[in-house]
């Protein structure tokens, strides 16, 4: 019954939705006013998460380069002030020993050797007496303001003319004289500018590189967003054979492009399917609606007698029930596929179920010659929708009785397994060529065998549907013992509540394959009714 | 029967009018449902058919819940475009007896608000025994006899003939059979009730002179005695 147009044909009644998109992209496009544009740009700019990214890139970059220059700067100039800390005590312990070995005049003639043996003119010494007059040192005068033994000061001096910085302790000594020993620090002073002056130009030179990172970072960020924006966006106007580009490095990137292609072919895929059913809709309600009207028409200008009216409405009426029934399934499955009937999911067993179905069907069987056999199962408990697993055991059972030969065998059964209750219809009928098992589940499809059956190919395609409402799988294949006759198989997820997953288990069902190749082998799930 | 007819289209209102009108009934019409709730809560009908979508601001679920909550129990048949699970079940929830998607056969709503209306009398107390002219079935010792000969059924059996003999001198559509016996709300596609009411047959029928089991044409089956 299925009748495609050829290739390049649009579908009846609609332009092709190619040159609807090209229309809609090429067309003149109101361009919004220069502030209200600027302004977007702007908000934009605020919003940019490639911004964001960069941002945080340079902040966590600079934050770094500063805890490390801390340390450096630390470690350095804290290393000299303790070291002329330890030297200024270390002097201070040597000549209070001279003072207790040799009294005042020994401490003296020490200090004065001292600052004779100072090569690098950094000692500061001075002794002064209770007066305030000095008795030995380099230092003209007592520094005001030093007065305590347990601080170190840190002085500006000048000596000989020049000035200086100091660290100096002041130390007091017995019968009211004084010892003050210090360090010059002029070269630590300079050392510490030199380092502060490298570090503060490193500090630059890292936030610019910072700063680069972060441009880096934001482009290539922005160039797998734009890829993947530009795509999508040709894709909403309506180009459906656009993809985002890989760089072929199969990086993080890649990955998402590739996971983006895939869906964009599933998109396509079913977008195909969708034109293909509705050409099927046409033609598969227009035949019957024609027939009617024809029907009537004739009626109402030739027949010549009631009875002849009459039996050309009834026929009409007929065709026109076909027509609901159609309508029915078809909605059925949009109703099912769209998920809307989860909530009637309900727990249920499963086994009980099939042996009342058997015994529905076990009588349509036994009229037409069939034996149908119920194997006794233990009961198995899942969570579904009673009524639609039901009309899918139904429409399995239906196709089965109607292509089986005469005295064949019909069986139904059940297991559980991995997670998944399988149901089983096994017929020993006239079978199918693997190329229709492939389109068994498509919406319409009727294999060639199958055309002088009543039957609108509708059937597997609601048992499809229901089968992925449960989270599970419908496969119709060659029977497994290699007798003549199909297998179709419902897998349906036992889950015990509404909150238990459904998706693992089918994931667990599937070989390991491409993507490509899995997607084949679920749309060879098939019909034939 | 005086039955109200609440439904807004014309053509649809006049055939079921006409058509219950033929079958012996009192019709009483409204087409929108401010009228229609006048008319259900102000007089007193057999049973109501009610159109699910109606104008003048009361829709048909909107009346249902309405009179119901008057403790109204008149037995409502609910007419509907809506075939969805989902408004099924509301359409019931609101307090609809039986459930019927457009478009219907009119045989099928004939059947089923005779079935209704016969409900709404409420029978008097559970009975233990149904007879239909020489068939005789006891609900408790679960023996069905006819014209005093012992005749074995499986249990669907017994509760399909049971479904029509408390049916009996009604039609009864294979859709009324499929609920009500097997509590199926699917379409079987396939004559499934016609061989389960044919193997009836051979038991109840084909060993006597007279059949009681019969077809109605484009409708369903009765059960009654000649």
């Amino acid at each position: 019954m299925t009748s495609e147009p050829p290739p390049g044909q649009p579908p009846l009644g609609q332009p092709p939705l190619g040159q609807a998109s090209v229309a809609s992209r090429t067309g003149p496009r109101p361009k919004p006013p220069r502030w209200a544009r600027r302004r977007t740009r702007r908000g934009d700019i605020l919003r940019s998460a490639s911004l964001r990214l960069a941002a945080v890139y340079a902040v966590l970059f600079m934050l770094s380069a500063i805890v490390f220059m801390s340390f450096i700067w630390w470690a350095t100039i804290g290393l000299l002030e303790r070291e002329v800390d330890a030297a200024i005590n270390a002097d201070a312990r040597a000549l209070s020993e001279r003072w207790t070995e040799g009294g005042l005049p020994a401490l003296a003639d020490t200090i004065r050797l001292r600052l004779a043996g100072n090569v690098d003119d950094d000692a500061l010494y001075l002794m002064i007496d209770p007066a305030g007059a000095t008795i030995a040192g380099n230092l003209a005068t007592w520094p005001a303001g030093v007065v305590r033994s347990d601080l170190t000061y840190q002085l500006r001096i000048s000596r000989d003319g020049m000035r200086g910085l100091a660290d100096v302790k002041a130390f007091g000594l017995p019968g009211g004289y004084r010892l003050l020993v210090g360090r010059d620090v002029r070269a630590r002073a300079i050392l510490k500018r030199l380092l502060t002056d490298t570090l503060l130009w490193a500090m630059l030179m890292v936030s610019v590189l910072g700063l680069s990172g972060a441009f880096v970072v934001r482009s290539l960020f922005r160039r797998m967003v734009r890829n993947v924006a530009s795509t999508t966006r040709a894709i909403a106007s309506g180009d459906l054979a656009q993809r985002v580009p890989l760089s072929g490095s199969g990086d993080e990137f890649d990955r998402v492009a590739e996971t983006i292609n895939h869906m964009l072919d599933r998109i396509a895929r079913l977008m195909d399917g969708v034109r293909q059913v509705s050409n099927s809709i046409a033609h598969d309600l227009r035949t019957p609606i024609t027939r009617a009207r024809a029907r009537l028409e004739d009626a109402s200008l030739h027949a010549t007698g009631t009875a002849e009216m009459r039996a050309a409405i009834e026929r009409a009426v007929t065709d026109l029930d076909g027509v609901t029934a159609v309508f029915e399934a078809l909605l059925r499955i949009a109703e099912i596929e769209a998920g809307a009937r989860r909530s009637a999911f309900a727990e249920l067993e499963l086994s009980g179920l099939l042996d009342d179905m058997a015994e529905l069907y076990g009588a349509v069987a036994e009229e037409r010659g069939l034996t149908l056999e119920r194997r006794a199962a233990e009961p198995i408990r899942l969570y579904g929708d009673r009524p639609l697993i039901q009309q899918a055991v139904a429409n399995l059972l239906d196709n089965a009785i109607k292509f089986s030969r005469p005295d064949g065998r019909v069986s139904l059964s059940a297991s559980v397994d991995a997670g998944l209750a399988k149901i089983v219809v096994r017929d020993g009928g006239i079978g199918m060529a693997p190329s229709e098992l492939a389109r068994a589940s498509e919406r319409f499809f009727r294999a060639e065998s199958a055309r002088s059956t009543p039957g609108s190919g509708l059937g597997l395609s609601l048992v499809q549907a229901v089968a992925q409402l449960h989270g599970g799988q419908f496969v119709i294949q060659p029977r497994e013992d290699g007798a003549d006759g199909l297998d179709a198989v419902l897998f349906l997820s036992v889950r015990t509540g509404p909150n238990d997953a459904a998706q693992p288990a089918v994931a667990r069902m599937e070989p390991a394959s491409s993507p490509d190749h899995e997607q084949e082998s679920r749309d060879a799930l098939l019909s034939s009714s | 029967m005086r039955i109200l007819l609440v439904e807004d289209d014309q053509t649809v209102r006049g055939f079921v009018a006409k058509g219950l009108k033929e079958a012996g009934h009192v019709v009483d019409q409204a087409d929108n449902g401010k009228d229609g709730l006048f008319m259900a809560v102000s007089e007193s009908f057999d049973t109501i058919i009610l159109d699910r979508m109606l104008p003048g601001g009361i829709d048909g679920l909107h009346l249902l819940e309405t009179i119901r909550a008057q403790k109204n129990r008149t037995p409502v048949l609910v007419l509907s475009a809506l075939s969805q699970v989902d408004d099924r079940v509301a359409g019931l929830k609101a307090g609809g007896d039986d459930y019927l998607t457009k478009p219907f056969a009119f045989s099928e709503l004939l059947a089923r608000i005779e079935a209704l209306g016969r409900r709404g009398k409420g029978e008097t107390g559970p009975a233990t025994r149904l007879l239909v002219g020489g068939l005789e079935m006891d609900l408790l010792s679960r023996q069905v006899k006819r014209d005093g000969q012992k005749i074995d059924l499986q249990p669907r059996e017994f509760r399909l003939l049971e479904y029509l003999m408390r049916h009996a001198g009604q039609v009864v559509t294979r859709t009324m059979l499929l609920e009500g016996v097997w509590d199926y709300h699917f379409d079987p596609q396939t004559n499934v009730i016609d061989v389960h009411v044919s193997r009836l047959r051979q038991k109840i029928d084909k060993p006597f002179p007279t059949a009681l089991i019969h077809t109605v044409r484009n409708a369903g089956y009765m059960l009654r005695d000649e």
